[in-house]
């Protein structure tokens, strides 16, 4: 069952295009993997089926989400899904938690405000759990502060989660922590994602491979590959992929010892 | 080129809270030629070890020997020495660059003065245009940056150059233009290299011997290619089975 549908999404400033004719699908349960560099227009896509762009933007295309489409959906509407049919979570956590709320308070109000939970305090605590705070009576109560980066990035996933969303947007959910904690959080967020569709951006191919299926490669604004990460990865078709892949390979090396790079030409 | 012995480095705790022992007894040689990692997580004080090989804070015991001049508690007057001869990358340039400044005065700064052929050298060395150095740190991508600001330790000619960080930031294709650089560079200059890092893999591709820190202590020393297939220490084995691997990913499909 598919639960997200792109069509010709394109985002443009003025004569420039950002984001250029992206189609894609995924389905419940299916784990999907957007990778590309900085500026290739990644995050720009995410926030585009979020319906988060930036209002001097221009947004062509379509994005359906269960059926419904998402595009020129007025605000109030689109803030009703937001945070119960999708969410998302983002690489900076200290920056998407309001410094001065409690956390256990602000996953009891994703739930509160979509009256979703009889009582949320209680299923705040439970989530909190869920994504395996220790003590989590307690730290609900905490401040985002209080908090280590990757317990913060536990808060923002139990948010995420709170309303079991058929769409889950994870944004560089790990880039920012250490790899213990990195291989913790990518463990939580596939076993708490099983029946939603997930959409996982990141650059570091390692991770894609680790939690996805499949996977859509962009590179100026487009996606110029798709399809299972085991084909994509073993045997890339497009020029980028093939220099993407061979630059993060750490243990191939040229006759010099240096590192494969992509050349933009 | 490095004495390190029994480093210490207390934090006063503050408002009631306790005090941190950032670093434990740290002691290690880095001799001169060497590429020697860092490697440890958030907390394990490799960032505290960086601003005391640098100078930039007092170790609360211990000793710190820079070509086997002691250069811990000594007052800044007496270090012109150190600021010439060992120069800091960090990992975020953005932070680390004055955004007022042109490319031009950033490079030049540690020079004391304005000399154009230097600098055409020094951009030259790291692959930036000449027209670069009458721009702003703000024109340029990440990866740019980083080489303004390598550009800028290597202007007063140094002997060792810490990395702290120097590709965290960046996506893995600009990662390995910068690491490549580094290589050129320590080849070029035969500079010693103390690159520190929370990667494990990065460290095994640039340095030759390696230290793997947690909570404010070495736990394991030694030839990077041996730590990494033989680590002795639990931790050290904790840290390589954390890092996903492609290979041990896409090795996942296959089996089915």
């Amino acid at each position: 069952m598919t639960v997200l549908a792109v069509r010709g999404l394109s985002v443009s400033v003025g004569d420039t295009e950002l984001v250029k004719d992206v189609s894609l699908e995924i389905g419940a349960g299916e784990r999907v993997g957007l990778i590309g560099e900085s500026g290739s227009g990644k995050s720009l896509t995410a926030s585009a089926v979020m319906g988060l762009l930036p209002e001097e933007l221009d947004v062509s295309g379509s994005v359906e989400l269960d059926g419904r489409q998402l595009l020129g959906m007025p605000e109030r509407e689109l803030s009703r899904l937001r945070g119960r049919a999708m969410s998302m979570v983002f690489q900076e956590p200290m920056t998407a938690l309001n410094p001065s709320m409690q956390v256990g308070k602000q996953v009891a109000e994703v739930m509160r405000l979509h009256r979703t939970n009889q009582d949320p305090r209680a299923a705040a605590v439970d989530l909190l759990d869920r994504v395996r705070l220790p003590d989590p009576r307690r730290a609900a109560k905490a401040y985002p502060h209080q908090l280590s980066g990757g317990q913060r990035q536990r808060v923002m996933l139990a948010m995420a989660l709170a309303n079991n969303p058929s769409l889950l947007i994870c944004d560089e959910p790990t880039t920012a922590l250490d790899v213990t904690v990195q291989a913790q959080i990518l463990d939580l967020i596939l076993a708490n994602t099983q029946g939603s569709a997930l959409l996982f951006i990141t650059h570091d191919l390692a991770v894609v491979a680790t939690v996805c299926e499949r996977v859509l490669v962009m590179y100026d604004g487009q996606i110029v590959e798709s399809g299972l990460v085991l084909d994509v990865f073993t045997a890339p078709q497009h020029r980028y992929t093939q220099q993407l892949l061979a630059s993060s390979d750490l243990e191939s090396t040229d006759e010099n010892g240096r590192l494969k790079t992509v050349s933009h030409d | 080129m490095i004495e390190v012995r029994d480093l210490r480095r207390t934090y006063r705790g503050r408002l009631g809270r306790p005090a941190v022992d950032a670093l434990r007894g740290v002691s290690f040689d880095v001799a001169a030629g060497q590429r020697f990692g860092i490697v440890g997580e958030s907390g394990s004080g490799k960032s505290t070890l960086v601003r005391l090989l640098a100078a930039l804070d007092t170790p609360t015991g211990g000793t710190i020997s820079f070509r086997g001049t002691r250069i811990d508690g000594v007052p800044e007057r007496r270090l012109k020495f150190l600021r010439d001869e060992l120069q800091i990358v960090f990992q975020d340039p953005m932070g680390s660059l004055d955004p007022r400044m042109r490319v031009r005065d950033i490079i030049c700064e540690p020079l004391k003065r304005r000399d154009d052929e230097r600098l055409a050298e020094l951009l030259d060395a790291v692959g930036l245009p000449l027209d670069a150095a009458s721009r702003y740190p703000h024109q340029f991508s990440g990866g740019q940056r980083q080489r303004i600001s390598i550009a800028r330790a290597l202007a007063p000619d140094p002997k060792v150059l810490i990395a702290d960080e120097p590709v965290s930031a960046l996506d893995v294709s600009v990662r390995a233009q910068i690491l490549n650089l580094l290589a050129d560079l320590v080849e070029r200059y035969e500079l010693t290299l103390v690159f520190v890092s929370h990667d494990l893999s990065v460290v095994r591709h640039v340095c030759d011997t390696v230290a793997v820190m947690r909570r404010g202590e070495i736990v394991e020393l030694g030839d990077v290619e041996q730590v990494y297939q033989q680590p002795l220490h639990e931790y050290t084995r904790e840290l390589i089975a954390a890092a996903p691997t492609l290979r041990a990913a896409l090795a996942r499909f296959q089996e089915g």
